[in-house]
């Protein structure tokens, strides 16, 4: 029996509500647009924030939707770093947004092999698994040294103006706003999924797995389709940064870029796409107080936050971000509308 | 050839002292604790300190590094671990990271980062021949008392009350409690245990797998490893498994060094996609 148009219509126009965007949304990417004009002093650390926030909203896609705890998600990021420099440095391809997608599909073909292996077993099979993956990748790029200049990193990298026109410069000017485009476009793309039925499908796996196939949704299917998805936009996110830097070094399978990755993202905040953009903000900001303060002990504040957040609870945590995401969720189109005709008519 | 087996032995009984505690903890008490290594870390620094610096004989050193950890252990487990033993893995996670990663800058900040080594007396150093296998004396110390703690450790799992309350406590802890076992107590005092022969190991192990503060990162793959390619449903399986990992480790370095840490991975990797519950447990209890 098909469903009624009644219904097709009520989901539909609920689907098209959670997709609306709200004003506050509009305004996160004014500002960050605006920064590339308003702060040309501190591009540099915004390029930073721009290929982090891309990772944690990869991780994002994984954790907050899919449920899936993931310890190596530096291995897809470490891949299209590597990629993305190795690339520019042979002149295979010499258009860092072409080197870019290249990057991200070796990616996303890793994560879809791999995907596999996150299929089975329990949330620790998980992580070992996730881990392991990158350190393998690590002992591969150390290994093949001829290629990757092994445990010294890819050096003489030189990455060609962006389609062209635009040089890369030292002071980060063209990277921040070449980043936050390309950020910006796969957000909108996350954005899309997420609030598409297929997102929402996602969000039931990660609820119940066993009642989501019960009603009819492919687990594993949804799972390799959400896994691949997300190894390609780390990837990207690593190739934004060897294009950026112009360098690839083995620190990018790191574990511990994995576990600050984890971090980022409880900061801001699991399960809405903005989360792992704020955390990367708050985090990268820190880290730089924190690492100006001392430079070699910084790790032990970043464990004691680690820390702290567990022990306080992960939701009163990110709850601070609750009275926001209410006064976004009142603040509609119609009643912005609705004040600023009341403020106008007032002046009348 | 022997030689490598006999080395490898030793390894392999060296992770095995100190992953058991974690066996138990991860395996036992389903709790993810990745700063495993951290304890054994500070066992090896007390041990160090001990030995370098204050001329305490080695051998005294050794039950003050168990006992040392075991504190640091329970302090940790009454104050920190018992509030995180309830929640999701994701946070079990997430909280002993953020320990390890306290560890390091700590160890780093006290000890400088430079690599340590304790000195070990005069007649441990050296090897001897056997029908023409070359055994070094301190690896064969290490075999020794390796072989007696795993030997005392089965026991006590098997065969004593500490032991039945502690398989009781984790097979159902309600019923366990309803019989009138202290559960948290069994839960911190295990903790303790396993914490203390990690100190243990780490006090062994510092002249062997070196001792610098990214100790606990270098060897938490290993130490899970021992614990999920084992399974956790014995002790002889862990056991079994940290051999097989220390002979292939020594082997697949010595013949292969090109591969380095290649077959590890690959090897768990396959294991744990083979046998998510590991290789020698019987069936999945849970």
């Amino acid at each position: 029996m098909l469903p009624s148009p009644i219904s097709i219509r009520v989901a539909t126009e609920w689907l098209s509500a959670r997709a609306r965007w709200q004003p506050l949304e509009v305004a996160f990417w004014i500002v960050a647009f605006a920064a590339i004009w308003l702060f040309p002093d501190r591009h540099l650390i915004l390029t930073e924030i721009a290929w982090l926030g891309l990772f944690a909203l990869s991780l994002d896609l994984i954790l907050g939707y899919a449920g899936i705890i993931s310890l190596g998600h530096a291995a897809f990021f470490g891949l299209g770093a590597y990629a993305a420099a190795l690339l520019a440095k042979y002149e295979i391809i010499n258009e860092p947004v072409l080197a870019l997608l290249v990057a991200g599909l070796a990616a996303m073909a890793l994560g879809f092999v791999t995907s596999f292996l996150v299929l089975r077993g329990s949330d620790l099979t998980r992580l070992m698994v996730t881990l392991g993956l990158a350190l393998l990748l690590r002992e591969l790029a150390n290994r093949l040294g001829w290629l990757t200049g092994g445990a010294d990193g890819l050096q003489g990298v030189s990455i060609k103006p962006v389609l062209g026109m635009f040089r890369f410069d030292m002071f980060g000017h063209t990277g921040y706003a070449y980043s936050l485009t390309v950020l910006f476009i796969l957000f909108l793309i996350a954005r899309r999924l997420v609030n598409s039925p297929f997102g929402l499908s996602l969000l039931s796996v990660k609820g119940n797995p066993l009642r989501a196939s019960a009603i009819g949704i492919s687990v594993d299917g949804r799972l390799i389709a959400i896994y691949t998805i997300a190894a390609g936009y780390a990837g990207i996110a690593g190739a934004l940064l060897a294009q950026t830097t112009s360098f690839a070094s083995l620190e990018v399978f790191s574990f511990d870029r994995s576990a600050d990755l984890l971090l980022v993202l409880i900061i801001g905040g699991a399960g809405y796409l903005y989360g792992g953009l704020i955390g990367a903000i708050i985090f990268k900001f820190m880290q730089d107080y924190l690492s100006a303060l001392t430079p070699q002990y910084w790790p032990f504040w970043i464990g004691l936050v680690l820390v702290v957040i567990v022990l306080v609870g992960r939701d009163r945590i990110t709850s601070w971000t609750a009275p926001f995401r209410r006064i976004a969720s009142h603040l509609s189109w119609r009643t912005l509308a609705r004040r600023i005709s009341a403020a106008s008519g007032e002046r009348r | 050839m022997l030689t490598i087996l006999f080395d490898g032995i030793a390894y392999g009984m060296l992770l095995f002292v100190l992953a058991s505690g974690l066996a138990v903890t991860l395996g036992l008490m389903n709790f993810i604790n990745l700063a495993h290594g951290s304890f054994a870390m500070a066992g090896g620094y007390v041990t160090v300190i001990l030995v370098n610096r204050l001329g305490v004989p080695f051998f005294a050193s050794l039950p003050i590094a168990f006992l040392a950890s075991a504190v640091i252990g329970f302090v940790f487990e009454r104050a920190l671990y018992v509030h995180v033993y309830k929640k999701p893995h994701l946070d079990q996670v997430l909280f002993s990271i953020g320990l390890v990663f306290m560890s390091v800058a700590a160890a780093d900040y006290v000890m400088g980062s430079g690599q340590v080594f304790v000195q070990i007396p005069k007649f441990l150093q050296g090897q001897f021949e056997i029908y023409g296998i070359g055994i070094g004396r301190y690896r064969l110390l290490i075999i020794v008392i390796c072989g007696l703690l795993t030997v005392a450790l089965q026991f006590i799992l098997a065969n004593t009350r500490f032991g039945s309350r502690l398989r009781a406590a984790v097979d159902d802890s309600r019923v366990a409690r309803g019989l009138g076992i202290n559960v948290n107590w069994v839960f911190a005092l295990t903790f303790a245990f396993g914490s203390g022969l990690a100190g243990l190991g780490g006090a062994l192990g510092a002249e062997i797998l070196g001792l610098d503060p990214t100790f606990p990162l270098k060897f938490m793959i290993y130490f899970l490893i021992v614990v999920t390619v084992g399974g956790t449903s014995s002790i002889t399986g862990p056991f079994l498994a940290s051999l097989l990992l220390g002979i292939g480790d020594v082997a697949g370095k010595y013949y292969v060094p090109t591969l380095g840490s290649f077959v590890i991975y690959t090897i768990m990797i396959v294991v744990l996609i083979w046998r998510p519950q590991g290789l020698f447990s019987r069936a999945a209890s849970r």
